[in-house]
């Protein structure tokens, strides 16, 4: 009898082994069918080598957002340096530009002074007047995605995300080390806010870009919530409650947080006023009630609840503690988060039979469409501009991070990292 | 008793088929620290209670005690009835679904474990519960066996 139950399992381990293979599949990059060719001319420059060149971080800004084909500089026919010099037929159709920038950068007091003009190639005119960017030498990557994010805006007219940040958490083994790090949305210039033995998690922006809440297991070995100053990473411990301190999510004016405790019994749903530290119950439930998310008026809460037997996402009026459960498709739905212009929750989703991925769904109509392709997807998180979102996967057995845009159309995925990368958190714009 | 033990050491045993083939088969495991109470070693003894395992383990998604886990929490409401020893449950998951859910899904492990031992008798005031969520598996990978390691409240 032994036997043939190990030689049986024996068969369902081979199968599950097999199974189990097929995680490391490789992130898809896609970009759109017919992506739009902009030709960015490298900068003239008179002064020695810098540590960055603008027109490449362009040029990769550009591919980032999956819309664009920036056309390499080594295809180029010319370089032009100003609308004189431009031979849209002989020079840039040829090669299927449709948009044209050409830009110089200077030196003058201290200050790298990057001017730039855009042309459209299809109808032969000019498209943006010459413009100027200023800044220090630590604030060249700046510019050049300053300088993106106008001219992405004109083509598309959707403002650009270049010049925002990320936030994310690296983990790593042996010895185990957790670091809450800052990034340029394009990975570079990432640094550590706060590095420490003990686990991090949940990192959020809040709305005005200075502040990051987050989890933190550094005091007693046990999760508490923090609040870190971005600027002076002056940190302050916001809740030291018995079990659960989890999941802080700002309210769309900044002044509460709404989060996760157990201090009662059960993981229920907590807001609490920043400033006074007052606490308010939302929820009571013997089941889980987990991952707060606000409505983009502040009126209420999305949160995800086990009360059904499986986890699916609720959403609770604060006026009249009023629930309803909103996701229906799947038997995996949780960490809804709501996009800027409030159309669609986005969350972690999963059907019967299939790999968790991120999904969003339409809140008029409660249609859900899934977005990414990848395998054990998590923790996503939307672009200020709404066009697009990074989250959670894995490649190669290590966590890594991927964007997808919100009609699905675009997947990037971004550098790795040397550790295990989780949890981006997508910042606001900053002006 | 007897009977319970051989299956609570049956079931390891499967368990541990199902960790030599995968890591014959694809070399992928490695194991995160030190792994102890949960070989199938000397489970068929009679007097089980010197190799007490310190961990029980879960369903997927679920946080009521097995029939096992029970068996296993009797014997430690046993040994820990009007000792005044500070015990610390970590309840923990597996690296599936949302990694802030999981957190939640550790919290209720510990907590059943803690309620299962104070209606045995254990005062709760020496019982403390913590969630790693899927922070600190015991084993890592990514298939079931590992997946089946890992959701577990250790007992500490």
């Amino acid at each position: 009898m032994r036997y043939l139950i190990a030689l049986l399992l024996s068969g369902i381990t081979f199968f599950a082994c097999a199974q189990s293979g097929q995680m490391n599949e490789i992130i898809i990059a896609k970009g759109v069918d017919k992506p739009i060719k902009i030709a960015i001319v490298p900068f003239a420059w008179n002064g020695a080598r810098l540590p960055e060149d603008i027109s490449s971080i362009m040029r990769n800004d550009f591919k980032f957002s999956g819309q664009f084909y920036a056309i390499p500089p080594e295809n180029m026919y010319a370089t032009p340096r100003s609308e004189s010099e431009i031979h849209y037929a002989a020079d840039w159709k040829r090669l299927g530009a449709e948009y044209l920038v050409l830009g110089s950068l200077t030196f003058q007091n201290g200050r790298y002074y990057a001017s730039y003009e855009v042309f459209d190639v299809v109808r032969e005119k000019r498209l943006m007047p010459l413009a100027s960017v200023n800044g220090g030498e630590a604030n060249l990557r700046d510019i050049a995605h300053k300088i993106s994010d106008e001219i992405y805006e004109k083509i598309t007219n959707i403002r650009g995300i270049f010049s925002t940040k990320l936030i994310y958490v690296e983990a790593f083994k042996r010895p185990q080390q957790y670091r809450l790090m800052l990034s340029d949305i394009d990975g570079a210039r990432s640094r550590a806010l706060l590095t420490s033995r003990f686990p991090v998690l949940s990192p959020v922006w809040s709305p005005n870009g200075q502040r990051v809440a987050y989890v933190s297991f550094e005091a007693g070995n046990k999760p508490a919530i923090y609040i870190m100053d971005i600027a002076t990473q002056r940190r302050q411990q916001m809740t030291n409650f018995k079990g659960l301190n989890g999941a802080p999510a700002w309210s769309p004016d900044g002044q509460k947080l709404a989060m996760a405790l157990s201090k009662d019994g059960n993981p229920d749903i907590y807001v609490m006023n920043v400033l006074t530290r007052e606490l308010r119950r939302v929820t009571n439930h013997f089941a889980i009630d987990h991952e707060p998310s606000w409505s983009i008026d502040g009126n209420s809460l999305f949160f995800t609840s086990d009360r059904g037997g499986k986890p699916q996402i609720y959403q609770v009026s604060l006026a009249t503690g009023q629930q309803e459960r909103v996701t229906f498709d799947g038997d995996y739905n949780a960490r809804g988060r709501v996009s800027p212009d409030g159309k669609s929750l986005v969350m972690l989703n999963k059907r019967p039979g299939t790999n968790y991925h991120i999904a969003a769904q339409d809140l008029k109509t409660g249609n859900l469409r899934v977005l990414s392709e990848t395998t054990m997807d998590e923790s996503p998180s939307v672009a200020p501009n709404g066009a697009m979102l990074m989250y959670a996967t894995r490649s190669g057995g290590k966590g890594v991070l991927a964007a997808v845009s919100l009609d699905a159309r675009v997947k990037m995925p971004q550098p790795p990292k040397q550790g295990d990368v989780r949890e981006p958190a997508w910042s606001p714009f900053f002006n | 008793m007897i009977t319970k033990t051989l299956k609570h050491g049956l079931t390891l045993a499967f368990v541990m088929a199902f960790l030599t083939a995968c890591t014959s088969g694809s070399n992928k495991k490695e194991v995160d620290g030190p792994v102890v109470d949960n070989t199938p070693v000397q489970q068929s003894t009679i007097d089980d209670s010197i190799n007490l395992s310190n961990v029980v383990y879960f369903e997927f998604d679920k946080y009521d005690l097995t029939a096992e886990s029970r068996a296993v929490l009797l014997a430690h409401a046993d040994k820990l009835k009007g000792a005044s020893v500070a015990v610390r449950l970590e309840g923990h998951a597996d690296e599936r679904g949302s990694r802030e859910y999981n957190m939640a899904l550790g919290e209720k492990r510990a907590n059943a474990v803690r309620d299962f031992l104070v209606t045995q008798g254990v005062s709760g005031a020496s019982l403390e519960t913590v969630s790693f969520g899927e922070e600190q598996p015991a084993v890592v990978g990514s298939d079931d066996a590992s997946w089946a390691q890992n959701r577990r409240v250790e007992i500490k």
